[in-house]
């Protein structure tokens, strides 16, 4: 296999409140010999909520991003799914309609910059899965993850809208998802079946629909760990926010004690192909999670 | 090669609200044929194995409604679908159940009367002072009609509407397809109560900024409306014509600005205080204290919440595009 090469769009939540996120993505890429350049470019990509303010310039912001992957000649990368989406949806509405992708680059121009779309967009999570191959994956793993039930929690914004997605999640079914199912089998662990794991976290209104957001967080780790779930593993760093930050105040509003440890998905990929500690970094969790690796070391 | 019929069992929801106590489920096998729709399978549960299995049916052409249910989860319209298509996403087991479980009042027939109340509560119509003698027709471009087209197309079935996580669990959220309708009156010429229906829609608990940005509603409209972009375009129309008002939720929206500007990235610890107000920020100190314990408010780059988000490459660039570029102000 030709070695793969991809242009890094972080996001602004693995440059600050998740850099393990950051760490454990860069530690697996390394691992799997998977080459990856970091756009230092890229700005935020809005995160769903600069959209609501001001559309026109969400896409303008975006397809700048998108500009620099381009200029590489590289499929742009993601390890948030909100990123993925504003991405993709920014990229779908330029590539469909002409009008508006000619007043973006108007405004473009003004810095030196075109986008043309020639870039993918994708996530990390499927470049590991249909790109580099589940079984190239088994075939390195250091420590396999089997004493662990692994609950697969897969965030809004990579299934939905699917048709937007179209090839770039592999067609996932937003009613059946199973990459991640997919994956924690392939790491020798044992994926969880829940209903909620295909249902929102609640992340985007948290200030402002506190009550709303901490049940929908609520009903979807009480439903893991009623299955019996050690874990939660998640490719969206919001939903890990969500998850692994506001366990106690989740715990409160429905009425039942929260503990579960949330990884982000690179981190229990790391685990399993033997990254160091510092490199996988449970120890940035507010729900303790630095037990897991010690498990497996 | 697909083939031409499969045997598949239906598991059922099963409740009489007048005489049951609990719900209970029913299984029924049947053989199902390529070309048989869910509605097809729902009539042959009626009709060959118990007559008293309840849902609502009407014009089986897609266009009445009447038959929105959810399949292993899945909001559909019970008289488009084709059965084994969902065989192929969900095996040979379909679980049928009502759109919304706690609204039922007899198997797949629930009380809509939140769905209508709520629809009926964005005024779903032209409001306009008509002339009752008109000498000529009210015209409209290509371009004003195509703005709500798509919109129009809604059957009002509730599939989005029961789908949406949030008119679960807060009672006072219009929904989207409530939203929706409110979005294709606004923008409809004719209409003269625009600016009525954007105040409604801006209402904190029951207005568009509650939704949570699940795309749900996108995934279970069967007419593709994508009622999750009408949420969009109506909270940038509160912006755009004033009715915005200055609260947690619009804050949000707009302080992202505030970072970018100066980092390129989003300022995570500006961004909630912006929103919250100084005096709101104490909601999140037990919070705050907890990331800060566990290194994700870190250190590492300067004293947290003064001046240690790292900047971006070119921030001059994106700068430039924000000055340019953008449309509201709030």
């Amino acid at each position: 296999m030709s070695q793969l090469h991809y242009a890094l769009f972080t996001g602004c939540t693995a440059k600050q409140s998740t850099p393990e996120l950051l760490s454990s993505t860069l530690a697996v890429a390394k691992k799997l010999g998977i080459k990856i350049t970091i756009l230092e470019e890229a700005s935020c990509c809005g995160a769903s909520h600069l959209q609501d303010f001001d559309e026109f310039l969400a896409h303008v912001l975006n397809a700048r991003n998108i500009c620099y992957a381009e200029k590489l000649g590289l499929t742009m990368i993601t390890i948030c799914n909100t990123c993925q989406l504003n991405s993709a949806m920014t990229k779908h509405a330029l590539d469909t309609d002409p009008k508006l992708k000619a007043r973006v680059n108007e405004k473009l121009a003004e810095v030196g910059l075109e986008y043309k779309g020639t870039s993918e967009i994708k996530h990390f999570l499927y470049c590991l899965i249909d790109e580099y191959g589940l079984d190239n994956i088994k075939n390195r793993i250091k420590v396999p993850l089997s004493q662990f039930n692994i609950a697969p929690f897969y965030g809004c914004h990579n299934i939905r809208p699917s048709e937007l997605h179209n090839n770039a999640n592999g067609k996932e079914n937003p009613y059946n998802p199973t990459s991640l199912d997919k994956l924690i089998e392939a790491l020798e662990g044992h994926p969880v079946d829940y209903a909620h794991k295909n249902k929102c976290c609640g992340f985007h209104v948290e200030l402002q629909a506190n009550h709303t957001s901490e049940v929908l967080a609520g009903n979807a780790m009480v439903d893991a760990i009623d299955n019996n779930a050690d874990l939660m593993v998640t490719p969206c760093p919001l939903c890990h926010l969500k998850m692994d930050t506001y366990q106690d105040d989740v715990g409160h509003v429905i009425g039942r004690d929260v503990e579960l440890p949330v990884l982000h998905m690179p981190q229990m990929v790391a685990l399993a192909l033997g990254c160091t500690e510092k490199e996988i970094g449970l120890n940035f969790h507010v729900q303790k999670a630095t037990h897991l690796y010690s498990k497996t070391a | 090669m697909k083939p031409d019929s499969v045997k598949v069992t239906l598991k059922t929801f099963r409740f009489n609200a007048e005489t049951d106590y609990l719900p209970y489920y029913k299984h029924y096998e049947m053989k199902v044929g390529k070309d048989e729709l869910i509605l097809d399978l729902l009539n042959r549960i009626k009709w060959e194995h118990d007559g008293s299995f309840s849902y609502r049916r009407s014009c089986r052409h897609g266009i009445c409604g009447a038959c929105g249910i959810k399949v292993n989860g899945r909001a559909t319209l019970a008289c488009k679908q084709n059965a084994l298509e969902l065989v192929e996403l969900f095996g040979n087991e379909l679980l049928i159940e009502p759109q919304s479980k706690k609204r039922v009042v007899k198997d797949m027939i629930i009380d809509k009367k939140d769905f209508w109340d709520k629809h009926a509560k964005v005024k779903p119509y032209v409001a306009t002072d008509i002339d009752p003698h008109p000498e000529h027709e009210t015209k409209q471009s290509i371009e004003e009609f195509n703005k709500f087209l798509d919109s129009d197309l809604c059957i009002q079935c509730g599939n989005c509407h029961y789908a949406c996580p949030v008119v679960e669990v807060n009672e006072n959220y219009l929904g989207p397809a409530a939203f929706n309708a409110a979005y294709r009156f606004t923008v409809d010429t004719r209409d003269e109560v625009g600016e009525e229906r954007l105040k409604l829609t801006a209402q904190m608990e029951s207005g568009v900024w509650d939704c949570v940005k699940c795309f749900e509603c996108a995934e279970a409209c069967p007419k593709e409306i994508n009622p999750i972009e009408k949420i969009t375009k109506l909270h940038n129309l509160q912006f755009e014509q004033g009715v915005a008002e200055r609260n947690i939720a619009t804050r949000h929206a707009e302080g992202f600005l505030r970072g970018m500007k100066k980092y390129g990235y989003l300022d995570e610890a500006d961004i909630v205080s912006y929103s919250e107000g100084y005096l709101g920020m104490y909601k999140h100190l037990k919070t705050a204290a907890k990331m800060l314990r566990a290194g994700k408010i870190h250190w590492h780059s300067g004293i947290p919440f003064i001046n240690s988000v790292p900047k971006i490459k070119n921030l001059n660039e994106v700068q430039k595009l924000i000055k340019i570029s953008q449309t509201n102000k709030l």
